[in-house]
């Protein structure tokens, strides 16, 4: 995010949502540290980076489609199917990480590419095309596989990867494993293509104005396959780590989780209308909503508070980015 | 600007045209291969007491999209009413008193969260999708907050009636259906508001530039949604005897599923009732009689998206710009 650190003056950076979703943050972590012993923890640390990994991955996938003007709200089926045809390949014929991911990857992009086309060639609001693929892929998915678990994966998939094993204060052995590798990797892939590419310029462009980007050159549609395969891909990806942390595979795991990732986006500030929005915001989004879930488990609050809580979190941070939006335009009118 | 009106009018027209010879279609289909089961009282009553409850969903859906929103918050809207009504219902099961009060304070819980829906994307012009998604977080853990998670049941027969009882043979949760259903069509054609529904849906800014309050027609919209939420947690309540946190979250997309099948645009401005109701006909037709024929209800879920996909793409040469 170069261009929000280059606002040095003080008064710039507070017209920033990320300014404010960081300070909430900073807030949180200092009064989870002094108000809990455990918070600090590195061990906690890494069990709440694995335990946000796949809404993490998943949302970086969104976040993308969302600056491109559109959304996706049959992700789950999609990473369910990839997550199903994977697990079914490696039971049946075992394999490695590299090719689980590949499987996964691509039955995800296939499915995004053919909602891009959808969406594409239909002209109806992207939200209605993936709502009904989403009734499609899941209907199907439970219909061929009968709802059936799949479970009993070879020790390689079982046992996952870890670089940099050590104990922690409490005994258990902590690593860089394969959810927060795979969630690290995802995050610098995307920073890097909407940041540095040729091709995160124009879904930035085809976002901010679709009309416009298209007579200025740009393939419209070769980049709607890429947005929506972009997202079926991560889906998979994420599918194949989700995998890995439960062990097993159940059709309908997944089943209601595009809410989920679509509010910590939009906590991050990504603008429903495309073309505005930071990949900062949408981490720092995804790791308030895993700070809060996991500070208020630490202090003991019940778990049917956390909804509540989160919710309030997402009304409050929506109503002062739209508060902020409506001065802001104030001023320049 | 009646003419103008008739000619905005003229896809959805289309729409009802095109659903008119899917329904025909589902009809020939069922009449060839289970005709007698299906033709049957029996199945018929059992169909349309099964309608209701998703279909005053669409409309709580539908009268939102025609201003160009959504909302988001309808199953966990419909939930609370339920819980707030059974809740005290519960307390005095036989006393028609506290059935009052129980409508009563649920009735009041829909407007509030309406007030609340309306005042987030009127007043503070948050986009209705974040607001009413953010809404939908707020009071499912408030939902489960209250009821600890637990099922609510036990209530009167008086309540039951609704979700069971017939008239004339009808079931009461389609008369409920046709009442709220034709009080909305009252609205939303016969009333300044109701146009004025259609106008925002069209053009928001031209229309408060008019001189249309579009501040209050929204937040009026956010609570009829709403409203309509407590219709369909009453059918919901009849129907399963019980209260809880959660019921009824697959019917989120699927009303708005419905909503586009009946040809309401997910963008604001076109859609008529009598097209709603016609896609709940054809929708519970397929279901029914996919049932019938031993097919497995997810293969029906995916026909209805199947059949949505192929409904835009028969529409495309009038949606082509």
């Amino acid at each position: 995010m170069p261009e929000f650190l280059h606002h040095t003056n003080l008064k710039d950076l507070w017209q920033h949502h990320e300014s404010y979703l960081a300070a909430l943050i900073v807030l949180l972590i200092v009064a989870l540290g002094l108000g809990t012993e455990d918070f600090m923890t590195l061990g906690n640390i890494f069990d709440m980076t694995v335990s946000s990994a796949i809404l993490g991955i998943m949302a970086c996938g969104l976040f993308v489609v969302l600056i491109a003007g559109g959304i996706d709200i049959s992700f789950p089926a999609t990473a369910a199917i990839a997550q199903y045809l994977m697990a079914s390949y490696i039971l049946a014929n075992g394999g490695n990480f590299y090719l689980a991911f590949e499987i996964a990857a691509v039955t995800g992009m296939v499915l995004g590419m053919l909602n891009a086309a959808l969406v594409y060639f239909l002209k109806v609001p992207a939200i209605i095309i993936t709502i009904a693929m989403l009734n499609v892929y899941f209907g199907l998915l439970i219909y061929f596989s009968n709802g059936d678990w799949l479970y009993g994966f070879p020790d390689w998939f079982m046992n996952g990867v870890e670089l940099l094993k050590f104990t922690g204060s409490d005994g258990y052995d902590y690593s860089l494993n394969l959810p927060i590798l795979v969630l690290l990797g995802v995050i610098a892939l995307t920073a890097l293509l909407m940041g540095k590419t040729r091709i995160g310029r124009q879904i930035y462009a085809m976002g901010g104005n679709s009309d416009a980007a298209g007579r200025i050159g740009i393939n419209l549609f070769g980049l709607n396959l890429f947005v929506y395969g972009y997202m079926g891909a991560l889906a998979g990806i994420a599918a194949v780590v989700q995998t890995q942390i439960t062990q097993s595979v159940a059709p309908n795991s997944l089943m209601g989780f595009e809410l989920t990732v679509l509010a910590a986006v939009v906590l991050g500030g990504t603008s429903m209308t495309g073309g505005k929005g930071t990949l900062l915001g949408v981490v720092l989004g995804v790791a308030l909503l895993a700070i809060l879930k996991n500070g208020l488990t630490l202090l003991g609050v019940p778990s049917y508070w956390h909804t509540l809580v989160t919710g309030l979190i997402i009304l409050f941070s929506i109503s002062i980015t739209a508060l902020n939006e409506k001065r802001q335009a104030k001023q320049e009118a | 600007m009646d003419a103008l009106m008739n000619s905005l009018k003229l896809p959805s027209d289309k729409n009802i045209r095109y659903l008119l010879v899917i329904l025909a279609a589902i009809m020939v289909l069922m009449a060839c291969t289970s005709g007698t089961t299906f033709f049957s009282l029996a199945n018929l009553q059992s169909m349309s007491s099964q309608m209701p409850l998703l279909g005053v969903l669409a409309l709580a859906m539908a009268v939102c999209m025609l201003t160009g929103g959504i909302n988001l918050s309808i199953i966990a809207t419909t939930n609370a009413c339920a819980l707030v009504m059974a809740g005290i219902i519960t307390q005095h099961p036989d006393s028609l008193g506290m059935l009052m009060v129980a409508l009563a304070a649920g009735l009041a819980t829909a407007v509030v969260v309406g007030l609340a829906n309306g005042l987030l994307i009127a007043w503070i012009g948050v986009s209705p999708i974040l607001a009413t998604l953010g809404m939908m977080t707020f009071i499912n853990g408030l939902n489960v907050l209250i009821s600890g998670g637990s099922v609510i049941a036990g209530f009167p027969d008086a309540l039951l009636t609704l979700g069971n009882g017939t008239v004339l043979g009808i079931p009461m949760p389609l008369l409920l259906f046709a009442l709220f259903a034709f009080g909305l069509w009252l609205i939303l054609e016969h009333t300044p508001l109701g146009r004025t529904i259609y106008l925002i849906g069209s053009n928001e800014t031209a229309s408060r530039f008019s001189g249309i309050n579009t501040r209050r027609s929204l937040i009026a919209v956010y609570v009829i949604s709403s409203v309509l939420c407590w219709v369909a947690a009453l059918i919901m309540m009849a129907k399963f005897n019980s209260a809880k946190a959660g019921y009824g979250e697959s019917y989120l997309l699927v009303a708005i599923l419905a909503a586009v099948l009946g040809g309401i645009n997910p963008d604001g401005g076109f859609g008529r009732i009598i097209g709603i109701c016609l896609a709940l006909v054809v929708l519970q037709t397929l279901e029914s009689g996919l049932n019938l024929l031993g097919v497995s209800s997810y293969l029906t879920m995916a026909l209805w998206g199947g059949i949505l996909i192929l409904f835009i793409a028969l529409q495309m040469p009038t949606a082509k710009k």
